[in-house]
């Protein structure tokens, strides 16, 4: 399922361009559990497309809602590029730690961090807050959305396998 | 001297000329000038293997032409006087012997005089400043952005009391003549201050100042109650004059400087407008939320004009808790003074070290102000750990 929607902001319209053609083979990432949240996702989006239309564009629903969820709760720390910040927030772009095994994501993620992560030969200082209290829906659009952002192109993660690691007693 | 075309950048007012002394240095953060004009930097992670450097102008244009290096640690402060040179990493004070031409003696075996101090890494910077009477004050910065039980965790709630401020959140005072000290025979010499990373003795009137990072994170924590932009702006940044004894109130308050207020911490019952801490200090000046004073220095040299005389530079290193609105700072303000306090409104002294006007995320600012120290001969230099480069600023006299 794929969803329709319109952005006027022009970074995220360049943004969007980058997606679209990673994409552009068609994307699989909506599950049927998504079904409600998705659907008011669609109302919500074409009604968009009356007030601010600009040009539309198909992505997989992760990407709006894993933007909404990075704005509300990463965004600060980690900024709008998914840089960081030097000695502080480590950077989310071309990491292994976004892009590579997915438990380990879901584990600093949902757990949270407070080691000095050493990402690229530089530590980083502060505490990474555990967000567990989001629900695997959610942990699985913003862990999604990251991975396919700020040049990051790796592999969806699904609610199940959200699901499945919380269910999994060794992590 | 080798003024820079174009001032390497920075705006500085009119009369004014900055030198580039030199670049690639890493990460440079605080720094100190023997009488002679030798440059001791202390780097945040040592540059191949030194996190020291010695730089030296040999041919008097103000461009650094011989750089060496020692010490095998990063870290951040540094100061020397007549007999030593002062280096931290994050837990120890380190003491070189210097002789009568400024150079080290004992680059390979300094003396420890502090050591053991915390260092959970969050504002682990154990920043310093020396007074006249061989006492050396250091800040322990608190591990913990507002002492809540899961550090920047939504909905963990604070401690009461905070637990931090036994060890750190505050300046501890130790002497320059003793070896090997730690906190049984330190003093906690003022409490409440979340991370200081600017700290200077104003030998004018010998009281000890500090610059403090106020907390992060109120519309991330508190969307109810702060947007976005209020966010950016609070808490303010804040410059104390500093009492023994004294406490600034953190984590229970944070100072807004638009409102003109101490403000209870939402984390204690705060919403944006009960005030709190009436037996904690008031700042001596409050700076817009997040700009990072990095460093403080009382200008008593003789190059500038008169009214910097007394002064206090403040290097901000610039925000990134502003997001997602603009970026601020980036810049070396002054304050006038005059018998010791605040005579006029603070301003922006030198500009520019971002390299753009529009700034929404550090990592594309060229230059970030760290560190700052006065020449011999009344210059006044400006470390960049962004861009590890060392401007010096002149006085052209007309």
């Amino acid at each position: 399922m794929i969803a329709h929607f319109l952005i006027s902001r022009s970074w995220v319209r360049f943004f969007f361009t980058v997606i679209i053609t990673i994409y552009s083979g068609g994307c699989n990432s909506i599950k049927k559990d998504d079904k409600s949240e998705s659907q008011e996702v669609l109302k919500d989006t074409r009604a968009k497309t009356v007030s601010d239309s600009e040009k539309e564009i198909d992505l997989p629903i992760y990407m709006v809602q894993g933007e909404k969820l990075y704005t509300q709760h990463c965004l600060t720390c980690h900024q709008s590029n998914g840089k960081g910040v030097s000695g502080l927030n480590p950077p989310i772009n071309n990491t292994e730690y976004v892009t590579g095994e997915k438990d380990r994501l879901l584990k600093i993620i949902i757990y949270g961090s407070n080691v000095g992560l050493v990402v690229k030969g530089s530590t980083y200082s502060n505490a990474m807050p555990a967000f567990g209290a989001l629900s695997d829906l959610q942990i699985a659009n913003i862990t999604s959305y990251i991975r396919s952002s700020f040049g990051n192109n790796a592999e969806a993660i699904t609610e199940e396998e959200v699901s499945a690691y919380r269910a999994n007693k060794n992590n | 001297m080798a003024i820079a075309t174009d001032n390497a950048g920075v705006q500085v007012p009119e009369g004014f000329g900055v030198i580039k002394v030199a670049d690639s240095l890493g990460k440079p953060r605080h720094f100190a000038i023997t009488p002679s004009g030798g440059i001791y930097v202390k780097l945040r992670e040592p540059l191949n293997g030194k996190g020291i450097l010695y730089l030296r102008d040999n041919d008097g244009d103000g461009v650094a032409e011989s750089k060496e290096g020692f010490g095998d640690y990063g870290g951040t402060g540094m100061n020397l006087d007549d007999d030593f040179l002062y280096a931290s990493s994050d837990e120890t004070i380190f003491r070189y012997s210097l002789d009568s031409n400024g150079n080290v003696t004992n680059p390979n075996a300094p003396d420890t005089l502090v050591t053991g101090l915390i260092n959970r890494r969050s504002h682990a910077t154990k920043s310093f400043t020396l007074d006249d009477q061989g006492n050396v004050y250091v800040n322990i910065g608190a591990y913990s952005n507002a002492c809540q039980e899961e550090d920047r965790k939504i909905g963990s709630p604070a401690m009461m009391p905070c637990p931090i401020l036994d060890s750190a959140g505050g300046i501890w005072q130790f002497r320059t003549d003793e070896l090997k000290q730690s906190y049984h025979n330190g003093k906690r010499f003022a409490t409440g201050l979340r991370n200081v990373v600017g700290l200077d003795w104003n030998h004018e009137i010998k009281k000890l100042f500090v610059t403090q990072h106020g907390r992060d994170m109120l519309h991330t924590l508190f969307p109810e109650i702060y947007d976005t932009k209020t966010s950016a702006m609070l808490p303010s940044e804040t410059l104390y004059a500093i009492e023994e004894g004294d406490d600034a109130g953190w984590p229970y308050i944070y100072y807004d400087h638009i409102q003109n207020k101490k403000i209870l911490a939402p984390e204690y019952g705060g919403d944006g407008k009960k005030t709190g801490g009436e037996d904690v200090i008031d700042p001596i000046v409050a700076f817009p939320g997040h700009m990072a004073p990095n460093a403080l220095l009382f200008y008593t040299g003789k190059m500038f004009p008169e009214k910097y005389k007394n002064g206090a530079f403040i290097a901000f290193h610039g925000s990134w808790n502003r997001a997602p609105e603009e970026q601020e700072g980036y810049m070396v303000a002054f304050v006038p003074f005059a018998n010791g306090e605040p005579s006029g409104e603070w301003e922006i002294f030198a500009d520019g070290f971002a390299g753009s006007e529009k700034i929404l995320s550090p990592d594309a600012a060229n230059h970030r102000p760290t560190g700052l120290a006065q020449g011999p001969d009344g210059s006044l230099y400006v470390s960049d750990d962004a861009g590890g480069t060392l401007f010096r600023i002149v006085y052209q006299k007309k």
